[in-house]
């Protein structure tokens, strides 16, 4: 096959592709939220452990719309969506691509259970459009909710035989997080993996009735990693404490530091209550096309 | 040295003083954790293969490997002896090494020598290979029923299972990668 062969051969995928950036716009305006258009590129990043960006001339192309959405919810807007490409270095895989397509939606005055039932109804719509069997690589997907929510804890028990409020060692955590609990993860059913552990929160917000549990989710549908999300932390100190850790840990790992994001943290105080999450519109497309590799679903790679 | 971020399906790195070549490859990040490398490994001198996950940090030594044309010039009890096609160097083989080659190694044939550090590991055949018969039972007369085989005796001493009407004296194409007889060679 030549290029344009090649290009041609995609051409159910990215119609389909279409579809669902169809259906998740459709969803969101019934919903009330306002579609906005953040930049891609500036002089601030949210210091994390394992998230690279590209530098680009006097500043980085963005890893993800989080920085600027946040601060719309501090001016004042309630509800928010964006569905935008985005950049992440040395991330390439079945899964992954550098650069890749990422809805992220944001609510005010609600937690993170408000954004668990969102991506059931938003699942729900997808169906709808899409005809009722969904089959991803072999098994029959049940998307009828509600979904299960496994605590983190609880997974760690079960996959992986030990328990990371005990022994919270991040690094352990990771490592079986992908090796051991992941894996259990690819049913028929859609999970929620609910209430993370501290050391896996960078942005999200501690829960008041139980020490070092975050609250934070991650859904998993046929093992797909598709959406994380959480109760945003809103308290400047403790943020700048979580940015400060993850520069430590960057350093431990070889990788230089990511300066303190200033003007972020200055607009925290004013931001309300709020949750929000991200959902990879790649692997939303993998799922409902049955691709097995990202380059699937996107009519070029990073080589093309 | 490669970083994680180099590893990509078909490189070759050394782990404990030996050669492997990923087979298999796949970079897993789940839940905002650190980049996971998962590969699976074959020693390029056993062919024994395993899985193992590398993380971001990990450093590899490339596997210094070299392959070369040689002519296989003769065997003196366990030790077979080849010579670079291009250079005339000689390089020296214990029966172990050169493994089922032997029963398809004749004088002046071109294999490839895979050398690691400099020394050789592996030879690696060409698919197909001529060898003589030098001793043949005369197949049973009137016995043609389809696939009827006997064995004969071929000029490096292995014993091959050909059709019945295969005579002692003639040269026969082998497929090295099974073992088996392909054709009668005129």
């Amino acid at each position: 096959m030549d290029d344009l062969e090649r290009l041609a051969a995609k051409k159910e995928n990215l119609r389909k592709r279409d579809l669902l950036h169809r259906v998740v716009r459709a969803f969101f305006f019934e919903h009330d939220f306002l579609e906005v258009a953040t930049p891609q590129k500036s002089r601030w990043l949210l210091p994390e452990e394992h998230i690279d960006s590209f530098a680009a001339e006097d500043g980085y192309l963005l890893p993800s719309p989080e920085l600027h959405m946040k601060s719309l919810l501090a001016a004042g807007f309630e509800r928010i969506f964006q569905i935008s490409p985005r950049h992440r270095k040395g991330e390439r895989g079945s899964r992954h691509l550098p650069e890749f397509t990422l809805l992220e939606w944001y609510r005010a005055n609600a937690d993170y259970r408000a954004l668990m039932s969102d991506c059931e109804k938003l699942f729900l719509a997808l169906q709808a459009r899409f005809g009722d069997s969904l089959h991803y690589q072999g098994t029959r997907i049940d998307l009828a909710p509600p979904w299960q929510r496994l605590r983190v804890r609880e997974a760690f028990r079960r996959f992986a035989s030990w328990d990371p409020w005990l022994e919270p060692d991040p690094d352990r955590f990771e490592w079986d997080f992908a090796e051991k609990v992941i894996p259990a993860l690819a049913g028929s059913r859609p999970v929620f993996l609910v209430d993370f552990p501290e050391l896996a929160a960078s942005l999200a917000r501690l829960k008041v009735d139980e020490a070092g549990t975050a609250e934070r989710f991650e859904l998993y549908v046929g093992g797909l990693e598709l959406a994380n999300g959480f109760s945003e932390l809103t308290d400047p100190v403790e943020q700048r404490r979580r940015f400060e850790r993850a520069n430590r840990r960057r350093a431990s790992l070889g990788k230089g530091p990511i300066e303190m994001p200033r003007p972020f943290l200055d607009r925290l105080s004013r931001m309300p209550p709020s949750a929000g999450v991200a959902l990879g519109m790649d692997r939303l497309s993998m799922l409902f096309t049955n691709s097995s590799h990202i380059e699937e679903v996107v009519a070029f790679g990073p080589d093309e | 040295m490669y970083e994680a971020g180099d590893l990509k399906k078909g490189l070759k790195i050394e782990i404990d003083g030996e050669p492997y070549i990923l087979t298999d490859f796949e970079f897993v990040k789940p839940g905002k954790g650190q980049a996971l490398y998962k590969c699976r490994l074959k020693n390029l001198i056993t062919g024994v293969q395993f899985d193992r996950t590398y993380r971001s940090g990990d450093r590899f030594t490339p596997a210094n490997l070299d392959e070369q044309q040689m002519e296989f010039l003769y065997k003196e009890g366990d030790t077979y002896c080849f010579m670079n096609t291009s250079t005339y160097e000689q390089v020296f083989m214990d029966a172990d090494r050169v493994g089922d080659a032997k029963n398809f190694l004749t004088n002046n044939l071109v294999v490839t020598v895979t050398l690691f550090q400099g020394k050789p590991m592996a030879v690696s055949l060409p698919i197909f290979v001529e060898l003589k018969v030098i001793k043949a039972d005369p197949g049973v007369k009137g016995d043609t029923a389809t696939g009827a085989t006997k064995p004969v005796t071929l000029e490096t001493g292995y014993v091959i299972q050909v059709p019945l009407f295969i005579e002692e004296g003639e040269t026969l194409r082998i497929d090295t990668r099974t073992g088996q007889y392909v054709s009668r060679v005129k």
